[in-house]
């Protein structure tokens, strides 16, 4: 019953440098990622999202913890020995070999019979619709057509994982928007792990059937891109994702108290204490000042996005949140800069912090 | 408008030949009037106190590879002659080879030394063209003779209990060569090893290549340029190499150099002598060609 995760990091640390120098690039790192999953590593760059995943690749080893496989213990492997396959950030393709000997690559390291490999690198390259190129150089693509080649060229040997490095971070908007669609149904199809390392946060949240948000060498989250997005456990998920309003409030009883006592009942148990609350901006609403549950503050500025109107209040205890209003049909201006509000929220919107 | 602009264009051809045509008038008296010269030397006789008679004779060229015996005037394979071809040939190549294992690595690691270091390596490699060949190579007569250097320091250690006899060797010759020629095996080899994109190492290993695939499928492959050049910079000096087999082979080690300045020597024949250059140099065009052909593949590849 209990499968054995496709990947599994186990308190896995990484040192780079020695002694007092050492720098912890991965601080005790604890993660399954489950077979047949599209799992995005998050975070900004220096987080350890890229060490993490060299470290399953067997490029970089662990200073201590131990990385499994499918189940096996792997740590002590060479990554020519390891059942994964990395699509890189520069693609590196290799430059002296056509796009068919570059798909066909791993497959002849692994042995296997000629039929074979001509058989499957055209598969691939009719899955990453590269057929009409398999004579080309690769130095002839464009940057579209070799992330194409670098996957084909990854996916050809049926790794049990496949390891994607910011592989859309060197193509520009369109050909990314694209790409994100293309990947999405190469893993649909191939039924393979996915462990996709990006910086941003569109990318995971459209792409990933979970998320690991990473800062400072450790995971922070772990959770569905809804998960994330609308139950944040800590403040730097809540402000990495998306735009977020931190508010600070005592828990009493189950409900939480805003500055000038205003009361909201609480969606989830929280423990009695000092918190701080996150709350989107989109879930909150402008309101006539002095309705009941809402908080009040003066309109500092407001910005006109078209669709949305970005709306900054200040509160009585001085804390400055973002209200996100829709726009009126009819075009009129929204809050005008000085007038008082009310700002409130439903209690669901209402996201207690751990720290 | 294209009509004025094509005859721009032909102007501007027949100017920069008429710029060119004084180098082009020193190459063709430096270097195709003494190649000529050669030519027409080796199809001479030899005159009685060296230089030619204006004489027609094939006999140099019979004699690169026949001698005439004394008694009969029967033809016979000079074996002499051959075996000095053999052994310069041979020595070239083994050099060739040699400077390749040894500069390979060098070349690797010089081309992964952090950037600001590289100069530094670079320049120790080229420190050994500061002093005189001629000096250079006396310098390892006196290592590799019976007392020297190397002998008393393996004696010493007791690895050996009677002196080597290296000196006067063809391996003498060939550990001089290697030393004189491995810098130019190793610099066109830094050039494309500095080239060489280390990102490829991961991208092989994650595909399942050992790491000597990885050597043979990918970076040999990628660096072959520099191999080729490296290659034919050091073959071609080798194979008329003069100083070299001189001072380490002594008189009877000779290589084809050594063979061709004795003609003109001692020897007393210039007609053979030019024969032996135009074949030296037929042997060193025919390794261009070979490389023409090896770049030319690589050109293709892309």
């Amino acid at each position: 019953m209990t499968e054995a995760p496709a990947v599994e990091a186990r308190s896995a640390v990484k040192e780079f440098g020695q002694g007092e120098t050492a720098v912890r690039a991965l601080d005790t790192v604890s993660v399954a990622i489950r077979k047949g999953e599209f799992f995005t590593l998050l975070g900004p760059s220096g987080c350890g999202k890229t060490t993490l995943l060299r470290l399953i690749a067997g490029f970089d080893s662990t200073t201590s913890g131990a990385i499994l496989i499918d189940g096996e213990d792997v740590s002590e492997l060479p990554p020519n020995r390891r059942p994964v396959n990395t699509v890189f950030q520069s693609y590196a393709l290799f430059p002296h070999l056509t796009v068919a000997q570059n798909v066909a690559f791993g497959l002849e390291m692994l042995g296997r019979p000629k039929g074979e490999v001509a058989a499957r690198t055209a598969e691939m390259l009719a899955l990453v619709k590269l057929d009409q190129l398999a004579g080309r150089k690769t130095s002839q693509l464009s940057g579209g057509q070799q992330q194409r080649v670098a996957l084909a060229r990854a996916l050809a040997p049926r790794p049990k994982v496949l390891l994607l490095d910011e592989p859309l971070s060197a193509l520009d908007l369109k050909l990314r928007k694209e790409m994100q669609g293309e990947l999405k149904r190469l893993q649909l199809e191939t039924g393979i792990t996915f462990v996709f390392v990006t910086h941003d946060q569109e990318e995971a949240l459209t792409m990933s059937d979970r998320i690991g948000v990473m800062s400072g060498g450790r995971i922070l989250q772990i959770g569905t891109p809804r998960e994330i997005y609308a139950h944040p456990t800590n403040r730097f998920v809540a402000d990495f994702i998306g735009e977020t309003n931190f508010l600070s409030a005592r828990v009493r009883g189950g409900k939480a108290v805003f500055g000038g006592g205003v009361e909201v009942p609480l969606s989830r148990p929280a423990a009695d204490g000092d918190v701080t609350i996150a709350i989107r901006p989109e879930h909150m609403r402008l309101v006539p000042q002095g309705m009941a549950g809402a908080l009040s503050g003066t309109v500092s500025h407001a910005i006109y996005f078209g669709t949305d109107s970005h709306v900054h209040l200040k509160l009585i205890d001085g804390t400055e949140i973002v209200v996100r209003q829709q726009t009126d049909p009819d075009g009129s201006g929204g809050p005008k800069p000085g007038a008082v509000l009310g700002v409130s929220f439903p209690p669901a919107a209402v996201q207690v912090l751990e720290d | 408008m294209s009509l004025a602009e094509a005859r721009r264009e032909r102007d501007q051809v027949r100017r920069s030949w008429l710029l060119s045509l004084p180098a082009l008038f020193l190459l063709a008296i430096g270097a195709i009037g003494p190649l000529f010269i050669m030519v027409v030397y080796s199809f001479l006789t030899p005159g009685k106190y060296g230089n030619v008679e204006w004489i027609f004779s094939t006999d140099a060229w019979r004699g690169i590879i026949f001698t005439k015996d004394i008694f009969d005037e029967t033809l016979k394979l000079a074996d002499a002659h051959l075996t000095i071809f053999w052994r310069s040939v041979k020595l070239s190549f083994l050099t060739t080879v040699f400077t390749f294992v040894v500069g390979f690595p060098t070349a690797w690691f010089i081309a992964t030394q952090p950037p600001r270091w590289r100069p530094f390596w670079l320049f120790l490699i080229t420190i050994p063209f500061w002093t005189n060949l001629l000096i250079r190579t006396f310098a390892i007569n006196q290592i590799i003779r019976t007392e020297g250097l190397l002998n008393t320091i393996l004696l010493k250690v007791g690895i050996i209990s009677t002196p080597l006899n290296l000196l006067y060797t063809d391996t003498a010759v060939f550990i001089g060569m290697t030393y004189v020629y491995l810098p130019l095996m190793v610099l066109p080899l830094y050039a494309a090893i500095d080239r060489f994109d280390h990102r490829l190492l991961e991208a092989g290993y994650d595909l399942y290549a050992s790491r000597m695939a990885v050597l043979r499928r990918i970076i040999f492959p990628i660096v072959k340029p520099g191999i080729v050049a490296g290659s034919i910079l050091v073959f071609i000096p080798s194979l008329g190499a003069y100083v070299t087999p001189r001072i380490l082979g002594g008189g009877r080690n000779m290589m084809i150099g050594n063979f061709i300045e004795l003609q003109f020597g001692q020897g007393r024949n210039w007609p053979l002598g030019a024969a032996l250059s135009v074949v030296l140099l037929l042997i060193v065009t025919a390794a261009l060609l070979v490389y023409v052909k090896f770049a030319n593949r690589e050109g293709g590849h892309g």
